[in-house]
């Protein structure tokens, strides 16, 4: 029986790219409506965990069920729940705004007024009223992570997937991004989310620790900082960064 | 196949917006089609000659005018012996030479047989063979001439009276320009769409677009519609100018044409996005695209007949879907022919078409693995 409460859940989840293990028996439970950020150092795992449970990837081994839906067996399904945002800025910079907006409407099959409707919702949610007939590729770090956010919102995904969406962002509108976030799961959307910002981190409900692709603590900021032995968070971080590389030194 | 529209109406939106794209795409059959029809002439004309005239007599003189009536030759000098000759035509500044020696009125006179040497640079056999096949049209004629004056009669004992039907003027321009719709189409239909898919997925807009429930048909079909208008433009380009600059024909019903040309247009974009879903970047995919283009010029019956090929190239030429629109262009433009002598390449097309556009479906992942 899958518990309404719970929207993601994996179980075992690995992956590995040739000899490579990027993901290693990763179990984690996310509650409906949760802000929940993955932290870890380059290239401990976090972006392949987000590309897996978005169906972007298969799995080697395990399983994961995303909205009531089984990743492995229906990935096709799964994408109609969700919205991505990856690091790199995806949406078409040579289309304006209201353009990218309209072309991922329909293909999230919104049709006829209801498409219409449902983009003027999005647009004053994110504020782009005064951007909407400028090109993509002509706008700042902010507005793009803005109008990214709004083409993944527009069928009002029950969990949206933000990889590293801070990225090369000014910190204003790195706040403004967060209080946005912060609205979106008042209203019941749960968001996961990587970043490398420790003050983001603690903006999340919880965070999970990721490192060398095994999850190595999971709770709130606090508890994860002590779980490790640092004093707050980022000092957490720079003695797993650290213990991270000495144990890369000693294999080589 | 409801997403179709919105991937159809952004991919136009963006063929829009890419200027320098769009002219290249509307410049390429205007230049093509006046540097092939302008400048490669396969009848080959006035290939300098000199001349060695060593009896100097009117018969040697008429000779020479004779074989610069036809057309073939034109004489650049004359000169005064065999080693002055053979210079010339080693420097290339002549082509041909023709070489009268002085016994040659006398022989004529006597009734023995008189002869001419023509000296031809055979390096490029294309203008030797004219010159050769040129040079015994006239010794041929001037013997006729002779011989039915010693017989006091002007009847023929036999003539082969030849009709060249469909091109009586034998003029390549009308083998060539409907040949270039399909050269022309072939190129920039296969080449636009071997970007399609690795752009996206250089710029980074592939990930977006395959994290949506957008079907890989969709996807695909999407992607090279607004195509398709593109390439019956450049047709209608191409017989335009065709038939006003180089008075090429237009014999049979150009809607058929247009239909036929339809299916060769779709099968060349599935050409193309089937390369893209076997490179990984742009650059790998002009590649590709361009090794493609030349066996398409070369094998297809485009310039050279195929009839003349060895078994093997004319296999693989029959794997070009180009090489089945050329009969259909040449057919349909200068025979005028219809459905019942062009119902199978028809099928040929449209079975290329189906098939590419599946294999390249198939071929594409909507994962990053």
């Amino acid at each position: 029986m899958i518990d309404s409460a719970v929207t993601v859940e994996t179980r075992h989840l690995t992956r590995r790219f040739g000899q490579v293990v990027a993901v290693r028996d990763l179990n984690l439970t996310i509650a409906k409506g949760e802000v929940f950020g993955l932290l870890g150092p380059n290239g401990s795992g976090k972006t392949t965990t987000i590309r897996m449970l978005c169906g972007l990837l298969a799995p080697s081994e395990g399983t994961a069920v995303v909205a009531g839906v089984d990743v492995v067996q229906s990935p096709d399904l799964i994408k109609e729940r969700i919205g991505y945002m990856s690091q790199r800025f995806g949406l078409y910079e040579d289309l304006t705004v209201a353009e990218n907006m309209d072309f991922f409407a329909g293909i999230y099959g919104l049709e006829g007024p209801g498409r219409r409707g449902r983009i003027a919702e999005v647009v004053s949610f994110l504020g782009l009223n005064r951007r909407l007939n400028q090109l993509a590729g002509t706008l700042s770090g902010g507005w793009k992570q803005r109008l990214g956010l709004a083409s993944a919102l527009m069928h009002r995904p029950p969990v949206l997937f933000l990889d590293e969406p801070t990225a090369g962002v000014d910190p204003a509108a790195r706040r403004g991004f967060w209080t946005t976030i912060t609205a979106l799961a008042e209203q019941g959307t749960t968001v996961i989310v990587t970043t490398h910002y420790m003050d983001e981190a603690g903006r999340c409900e919880r965070i999970g620790l990721m490192s060398q692709g095994h999850l190595i603590a999971l709770g709130t900021a606090d508890e994860v900082a002590k779980h490790v032995g640092g004093k707050d968070l980022e000092d957490a971080f720079i003695i797993l960064q650290e213990r991270d590389e000495a144990e890369q030194d000693a294999k080589s | 196949m409801k997403r179709f529209g919105p991937m159809f109406r952004k991919e136009f939106i963006q063929m829009r917006r890419d200027r320098l794209t769009l002219g290249i795409m509307t410049a390429i059959p205007v230049i093509q089609l006046l540097l092939f029809g302008f400048a490669i002439q396969t009848d080959v004309r006035h290939i300098p000659t000199v001349v060695l005239d060593e009896s100097r007599t009117p018969t040697s003189r008429e000779l020479v005018a004779a074989f610069e009536n036809t057309g073939n030759f034109r004489i650049v000098a004359n000169v005064d012996g065999r080693d002055a000759l053979d210079e010339w035509i080693a420097r290339g500044d002549a082509q041909a030479g023709i070489a009268i020696p002085h016994d040659f009125p006398r022989d004529l006179a006597r009734g023995t047989t008189a002869t001419v040497q023509i000296v031809v640079d055979a390096s490029d056999p294309l203008s030797s063979q004219a010159a050769l096949s040129a040079a015994a049209g006239v010794a041929q004629m001037r013997d006729l001439a002779i011989l039915s004056a010693a017989a006091h009669s002007t009847e023929l004992p036999l003539e082969a009276r030849v009709r060249p039907r469909y091109n009586p003027g034998l003029r390549s321009a009308n083998y060539i320009v409907p040949g270039l719709v399909g050269v022309i189409l072939t190129i920039t239909m296969v080449l636009v769409t071997a970007m399609a898919i690795v752009r996206e997925r250089e710029r980074g807009t592939l990930e977006q677009l395959i994290v949506t429930p957008i079907t890989k048909t969709e996807l695909m079909l999407g992607k090279i519609a607004p195509y398709v208008g593109v390439g019956l433009v450049q047709m209608t380009t191409v017989l335009i100018l065709g038939r006003f600059v180089f008075d090429v024909p237009l014999t049979g019903n150009v809607l058929l044409l247009y239909s036929i040309a339809l299916v060769f247009v779709v099968a060349s974009l599935a050409l193309g996005l089937f390369v893209s879903t076997l490179v990984r970047t742009q650059q790998q995919a002009m590649q590709v695209s361009f090794f493609f283009v030349l066996p398409n010029i070369l094998l297809s019956g485009f310039m050279f007949p195929r009839q003349a090929m060895p078994a093997v190239f004319q296999w693989i030429g029959a794997l070009l879907p180009l090489t089945h629109f050329l009969k259909v262009l040449r057919g349909i433009l200068l025979k005028g022919v219809g459905v019942p002598e062009l119902w199978r390449e028809m099928v040929i097309l449209l079975f290329f078409a189906t098939v590419l556009i599946a294999l390249s479906v198939r071929r594409f992942q909507k994962t990053l693995d």
